[in-house]
């Protein structure tokens, strides 16, 4: 048995393989579907960046809380959330983890300690800090993970949550997804400094960036942040630097794309293509391994698209419910 | 001359057209242009759903595109308008609104009255409202009465091409700050538009079908419902005057308060909610000063007390229909005494 160089038991690596391929096929069927016109609304595929999600998720429990984005169904598989729920939602069924309320942009299972994907741009960070102080004050160890894409992180409530979590100390941990593009607009143009460690330390947080499209980089950083948080050591920032396979939403005609830029980052920053190489070279998982999971998540998303299909839609009664607790 | 264009272009014709005479317009917000800074096309959006498409190609730098920061853009827009431009900012969906409220209800709404008149604030803030869209609850709000009850700002919400493109360069030229509300399933829409520039008053609804039965009065997208449900009931030989009132703040009492001295009847339409709505406002207004002239009680047609949901068919029963509205209208006409109680709020 060759020796395992990674952080991870086989196990371990199984299971983030899985993760990754399993948001891959999610989003890769959602682009498919929606080109057909069987789903409804704005669907923002986090494609081409599996590895961030995974990464980070890998290191955190049911009580460690995090805020989404938009962009949220790899944040949602990666934390837990059940696939065919998930998927039930973004169809609009009453099976859906919200009961066809919320759709793509909403999805949420609060029991799992994802806390919701959010329409509003960087919405998710002062909710974080709620979560990390909720952990604080209980004293449970665990952690509050904001999302927030390149664009979003200019956002004041971003900004400001970067402050707030320094001065409370908070086991809070903002990452910022950097694709390169806030829908149309590059990073490179909206956000003035290089890196976001500059931001960071700006507001007196230690900050990190990782190439996000390498999960074993994500993951070991990711790993001394959130520990450091758990040890009451404050709050963090981490880049992750990745890439966007798809359009900002789906319809959209990325013009404002090089031309062969979408080709090229498929080719050579495939975050899974990359884990895979590297974990089959070193000898410690085989292809057969990896090949057997694409084949079960292939039917899980199968499985998934047929039941939302047939799943029954809300019904009109439900238009008035849930609107409060008691009222 | 006139030519048949949709509401979209109207609005894109009346930003050209104002930029063109005046070079104190300036536009922007977030991917109005689109693809700036990236390898690709330049202009690539033209907003998100392409409204401003082609102005950058025109007018160049006075189309900027912004970062992510709708506090800091339209406060800028706000401040820029208290120093001697005319800014049209655009904030995408106006459920963004809470993002930079502030700047909006403190700032901008203030000035003129707080600081004894000596300010003048020519901002124009355009945004997507309305459901429809199967976008949910953060993309599909109206929003409108929350604006309208803030003294200072004005509230525009057109309901066809024509409306749109002289509401918008009325907005543009009008020295107070204006909340300009594009129904986005309305930007389809074409109808007979002039090619040359004109202003439509603010204040002034009009009067989109004469009755003498029932007067239903309405704005934005549900105003066509309105005139649907006014056919349905022409068929019962039941005559609808339908009124849209195009501009919420300031609001033109007298035409609504004239036709219902005639009909006696009142069904008010707002895709708001009902609580301390648009509707709840017409009604509460008629109620106060046109109580004698009243053969029922008013009635309001409006979406429900709850967010906007998701899934297509709970988002088809939220926005008021036809039917809903004929219905009302029907209600006001049945003898008193048996209209059922109307929308749980
Ligand atoms: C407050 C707010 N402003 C604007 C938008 C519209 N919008 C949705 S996604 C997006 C771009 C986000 O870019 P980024 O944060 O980089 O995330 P990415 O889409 O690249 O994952 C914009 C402008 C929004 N949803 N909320
Ligand atoms: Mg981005």
């Amino acid at each position: 048995m060759t020796e395992n160089p990674f952080p991870l038991d086989r196990d371990d690596l199984l299971k983030a393989y899985r993760i990754m391929r399993t948001i891959r096929e999610f989003e890769e069927r959602l682009h498919i579907d929606f080109a057909k016109g069987d789903i409804p609304g704005f669907v923002h595929l986090y494609a081409g960046e599996e590895a961030s999600a995974a990464g980070i998720m890998m290191h955190l429990k049911d009580n460690d809380r995090i805020a989404s984005t938009h962009r949220g169904h790899g944040h949602c598989i990666a934390k837990g959330v059940d696939v065919h729920e998930m998927m039930a939602e973004i169809y609009g069924r009453s099976t859906g983890a919200c009961r066809g309320k919320g759709g793509s942009m909403h999805i949420a299972d609060l029991s799992k300690g994802m806390m919701g994907a959010n329409g509003i741009l960087g919405a998710g960070a002062p909710l974080a800090c709620g979560a990390a102080l909720a952990a604080k004050v209980r004293g449970d160890g665990g952690v509050g993970i904001s999302f927030v894409g390149d664009g979003a992180s200019n956002q004041g409530m971003f900004l400001e949550s970067l402050n707030l979590a320094a001065v409370w100390n908070l086991p809070a941990i903002f990452v910022v997804e950097n694709n390169g593009y806030a829908e149309s607009t590059a990073r490179d143009w909206a956000v003035a400094v290089d890196s976001y460690i500059d931001r960071a330390s700006g507001f007196g947080l230690p900050g990190v960036t990782v190439d996000g499209t390498d999960f074993f980089a994500v993951y070991e950083a990711a790993g001394e942040i959130i520990r450091r948080a758990r040890e009451g050591g404050g709050p963090a920032l981490l880049e992750c630097n990745m890439v966007r396979f798809y359009g900002h939403f789906e319809g959209d005609a990325q013009t404002y794309r090089a031309k062969g830029e979408v080709e090229a980052i498929r080719a050579s920053r495939d975050c899974i293509k990359i884990f895979a190489e590297r974990v089959i070279e070193a000898g410690v998982i085989s292809r057969a391994e990896l090949e057997a999971i694409d084949k079960e998540v292939l039917d899980l998303i199968e499985d998934a698209v047929r039941a939302a299909k047939s799943a029954p839609l809300p019904a009109p009664a439900e238009l008035l419910t849930d609107v409060y607790v008691a009222y | 001359m006139a030519r048949k264009i949709s509401m979209k272009q109207a609005i894109n014709e009346a930003l050209d057209l104002e930029m063109t005479r005046d070079p104190s317009v300036i536009v922007m917000g977030e991917d109005i242009v689109g693809g700036t800074g990236s390898p690709g096309e330049d202009d690539a959006w033209g907003g998100v759903l392409g409204v401003t498409k082609g102005l950058h190609a025109k007018h160049g730098n006075r189309l900027m595109d912004t970062p992510l920061s709708e506090s800091a853009y339209i406060g800028a827009a706000i401040g820029a308008a208290t120093c001697g431009l005319r800014p049209v900012a655009e904030l995408m969906f106006i459920d963004f609104m809470g993002v930079c409220f502030d700047q909006i209800f403190n700032q901008a709404a203030k000035f003129r009255y707080m600081f004894g008149g000596k300010a003048e604030t020519p901002v124009v803030i355009r945004a997507m409202v309305g459901a429809g869209f199967r976008a949910a609850a953060q993309h599909s709000q109206m929003l409108t009465p929350i604006f309208t009850h803030i003294p200072g700002v004005k509230v525009v919400c057109p309901s066809n091409a024509y409306d749109a493109k002289g509401l918008l360069i009325q907005s543009i030229r009008d020295n107070d700050p204006v909340i300009f509300c594009e129904h986005k399933n309305l930007y389809g829409l074409e109808c007979d538009v002039p090619a040359e520039s004109y202003a439509i008053p603010f204040g002034e609804a009009n009067v989109l079908r004469d009755g003498g039965d029932v007067t239903i009065v309405s704005y934005g997208l549900t105003v066509h419902r309105a005139m649907e449900a006014a056919e349905a009931l022409a068929k019962d030989k039941v005559e609808a005057e339908v009124i849209d009132l195009r501009t919420l703040s300031p609001i033109d009492w007298d035409t609504v308060i004239d036709s219902v001295e005639r009909t006696g009847r009142l069904v008010v339409v707002d895709e708001a909610h009902p609580r301390c709505s648009i509707a709840s406002d017409v009604a509460a207004f008629v109620g106060q000063n046109a109580f004698g002239a009243l053969k029922a009680g008013v009635q309001m047609v409006t979406a429900p007390h709850v967010p906007v949901p998701f899934s297509p068919v709970l988002e088809d029963l939220y926005i008021p229909n036809a039917a809903a509205i004929a219905d009302a209208a029907r209600r006001t006409l049945a003898p008193t005494g048996t209209s059922p109680r109307s929308i749980a709020a």
